[in-house]
């Protein structure tokens, strides 16, 4: 069975539901109405998805991510390489270069012992790929019942780059909008591999760790041309431009002409209803850049095994603050907005 | 992907719109009844395309808003029981009841999942014969062979922890409320292929000769339904009504007489309450004496539940098109998908819904795109 | 109401009372019950609902009034070419 994941938006909010870990209106919810609150502090405040920090002259990014993903193996990666590949890119696409993880894991007890040799396994491989060294952690045991057999929280420190400063609040009217590849490939490879929906495929997680394509493009274009990047991870890049819109307060217009969907994504969300502008990835991003740069930008990125399918796909308005739409293939405009919690797979 | 990528051609999608625009001499007000059609209007913005002449107003097509708040109700109550797993598709999760929805019947410790097939849901009392399985069936014509299909199966089998909470409309009876009624502004009307493929088309034949109306029988892609406008048009403009199937790679005249043979064998018509239109006679299906065993209101004892409809907003109109979500004072205000006042906005299907989530940035009127 | 979706018949076979079929989807397959279209065969098409196919796409008549939309579409971009 596909375990339902909340989209429901509900009157009143008194108990955690699934939709609150999903990164859409829930999950903001929560934040401002719990954590905000209670660790108030400017830092926190700008919501990146780092926290820049200066400790003693060194500008550094901290930022951490838990993983709770089903089934824990899956075509293209597990939940241990995915561990590693997410902070790195959250470090990555705040303008850090990612040094030292830490991971701190939540066993359920009868866990099988060769599993997690392989979970570790596959994360060291993708911190070597990485740059990165894992140099602290910790393991708790729950009992039997209590997990889904590994959860894995890590948390990344690195270095931010000399006169970068990259912030989802610095877009500006007439920057272009460059996606790295293809979308969706990670989440429906996860639904696929799902009990319930038996869907059969090729398709593999893209799970990846972006910091070298990051290289590339500030070697392309220098510090001041990019204002912000993301990695459009849950909620899909439809999630990633409402925050950006939101948090820069101008428009963001895309077209759908650019987007690249590979087919077989393409054949599993026309079965189920989905609308890949939604669906995870977790080997892309998204940047935003000053529109003379990104010719140049998008140039580098098709040299990079993770950027071959690279592109601009829209632009920064200064109209409809707040507001995604896109241009469809007929020419007309639609809304592309902020889900309430995850989509779900529909018959109508 | 064939069949559906031709569908969405855009040079033929312009290409109708003008035939469209040159035929048109006067206004015209054209219904769809289907969540889905209703959804590719607004997703591919169809509505930009066609000339302002041409207003698309949206039927009870959403077999989630029209569910009473009755059975859902019911569904919450029987998801709540110990040892029950509740089955559904992932349309009906997010629909408030009175009190509560099926997602906080879950956060307090209800088994409720998602099913994509009703025989997954057969599946799943096999796999388990200690707990009992419901299956939360709801639908148009289109899903009810499927959904009758699981009880068929499951009786087959002989499994005695299955059951079926049915919750089917039918849509002739509620257009014929709709176009009975002397508020009605419909002129023609899209009905719906995919009901259509099941039952064929003499429902709406006797529709289209009862009512005088120019009817077209439409697909779901983009070329489908902008071509069922222009034949709409061209009977319009003419002077002639008839019925005509613009979705004819699917719909036959008969339909599918296979699933129609499980409908007559599982179900037998009743009488339904529509939420927003009051109670249809001879609108729903319920399952025939026979298969009482697999009927979850008589094995749950639901029937005492019932429910009040809250009046505050203009839902009723909406779902008879005689109001857009647009003319609607609360829409985008009071009433947003995050806080509904009425099921249009709860479904993601819901012509509200709809309009919220692709074309609430057009709430003053616009210039056809030319 | 009535996502189907079209999806080629790649092989089928009978499990018990039921006709099962794989379908493919441009890339994805998926069991479809073909228990209402049983004269589906390997290569035809059909519109899939909650796992059931619900019609066999008729290709000669889709093929027909096709051809006639495309040639529309073909003269409308000849128009929109001419300044």
């Amino acid at each position: 069975m596909i375990s339902p994941v909340c989209p429901a938006p509900i009157a009143t909010r008194d108990t955690i539901l699934l939709g609150h870990g999903s990164g859409g209106k829930l999950s903001a919810e929560l934040l401002r109405d719990v954590f905000l609150p209670a660790f108030a502090n400017p830092v926190l405040a700008k919501l990146e998805d780092q926290a820049s920090l200066e400790i003693g002259g060194t500008r550094l990014a901290f930022t951490t991510d838990s993983f709770v993903v089903k089934p824990l193996f899956f075509r293209g990666g597990d939940i241990g390489s995915l561990a590693v590949h997410g902070t790195v890119n959250d470090l990555a696409v705040g303008g850090a270069i990612p040094r030292f993880l830490s991971a701190a894991f939540i066993l359920e007890e009868g866990f099988p012992v060769a599993g997690l040799r392989r979970i570790a396994g596959s994360m060291a491989a993708a911190a070597a790929r990485a740059g990165v060294t894992i140099v602290t952690g910790d393991t708790k045991v729950v009992e039997r019942g209590s997990g889904d057999g590994v959860y894995i929280n890590t948390a990344g420190i690195g270095l931010l780059r000399e006169g970068v400063r990259l912030s989802a609040g610095l877009a500006q009217p007439g920057d272009a909008v460059i996606l790295s590849g293809s979308i969706g490939d990670h989440g429906i490879a996860i639904l696929s591999q799902r009990e319930g929906l038996e869907l059969e495929t090729d398709i593999a997680s893209d799970s990846a760790a972006l910091n070298t394509l990051v290289d590339a493009m500030f070697a392309a274009a220098g510090a001041q041309a990019i204002r912000a990047m993301r990695d459009p991870t849950r909620g899909g890049v439809a999630s990633t431009l409402n925050e950006i819109a939101e948090q820069s307060a101008v428009g963001i217009e895309i077209d759908e002409r650019a987007i690249v969907i590979h087919s077989a994504v393409r054949g599993a969300c026309e079965l189920l209803g989905l609308d890949p502008l939604y669906v995870a990835n977790e080997g892309k991003l998204v940047a935003i850049v000053a529109r003379e740069s990104a010719e140049t930008i998008v140039d580098a990125m098709r040299r990079h095994p993770l950027g071959a399918g690279a592109g601009v796909i829209g632009r920064v308005a200064g109209d409809r603050p707040g507001m995604v739409t896109m241009r469809t293939l007929f020419g007309t405009s639609r809304i592309v907005d902020m889900l309430a919690g995850d989509q779900l797979p529909r018959i109508c | 992907m064939k069949y559906i990528d031709e569908y969405r051609d855009a040079a033929i999608a312009r290409a109708i719109a003008r035939a469209v625009r040159e035929r048109v001499t006067r206004p015209w007000v054209l219904m769809e009844i289907c969540g889905g059609q209703t959804h590719t209007i607004m997703r591919y913005g169809l509505d930009e395309l066609l000339p302002p002449e041409i207003e698309l107003v949206h039927g009870p097509g959403c077999p989630v808003c029209v569910a009473p708040l009755e059975i859902i109700d019911k569904a919450l109550d029987i998801a709540a029981r110990p040892g029950v797993i509740f089955v559904s598709y992932g349309d009906m999760l997010r629909v408030p009841g009175s009190h509560s929805d099926l997602f906080r019947v879950k956060a307090a410790g209800g088994d409720v999942r998602i099913a994509y097939s009703p025989m997954d849901a057969v599946k799943l009392a096999r796999e388990n014969p200690s707990r009992q399985v419901v299956f939360f069936g709801i639908g148009f014509e289109t899903t009810a062979p499927a959904n009758a299909m699981s009880v068929w199966q499951a009786k087959q089998e002989g499994l005695t922890n299955f059951s079926l909470l049915a919750a089917h409309v039918l849509v002739p009876p509620a257009m014929r409320a709709i176009l009975a009624s002397p508020a009605n502004r419909v002129q023609g009307l899209i009905a719906p292929g995919h009901v259509c493929t099941v039952m064929g088309t003499r429902e709406y034949e006797d529709l289209s000769r009862d009512f005088h109306l120019p009817v077209v029988i439409g697909g779901f892609e983009p070329v489908d339904l902008l071509e069922a406008v222009r034949m709409l048009v061209a009977q319009l403009e003419e002077g002639r009504a008839g019925l005509e199937n613009q979705y004819a790679r699917s719909v036959s005249r008969e339909g599918n007489r296979a699933a129609q043979r499980i409908l007559e064998q599982v179900y037998e018509v009743s009488g339904r309450q529509w939420r927003g239109i009051g109670p249809i006679p001879m609108s729903g299906y319920k399952l025939r004496p026979e298969y009482a065993e697999y009927d979850a209101e008589l094995v749950y004892g639901t029937g005492e539940i019932t429910a009040d409809e809250p009046k505050e907003c203009i839902s009723a109109l909406v779902l008879q098109g005689q109001k857009k979500p647009l003319d609607c004072a609360a829409f985008g205000t009071l009433c947003t998908p995050e806080r509904p006042l009425g099921a249009p906005m709860v479904s993601s299907e819901g012509v509200c819904a709809a309009y919220y989530a692709y074309r609430r940035h057009d709430a003053a009127p616009r210039e056809a795109v030319r | 109401m009535c996502l189907a979706v079209p999806g080629k018949v790649l092989e089928s076979h009978d499990v018990g009372p039921n006709r099962i079929a794989k379908v493919g989807f441009g890339g994805v397959t998926r069991q479809v019950y073909l228990d209402f279209v049983p004269e589906a065969q390997v290569g035809d098409y059909v519109m899939v609902h909650v796992g059931f196919a619900i019609s066999k796409l008729d290709e000669a008549e889709a093929k027909r009034t096709y051809e006639l939309l495309a040639e529309m579409g073909a003269v409308l971009e000849e128009d929109e070419e001419q300044p």
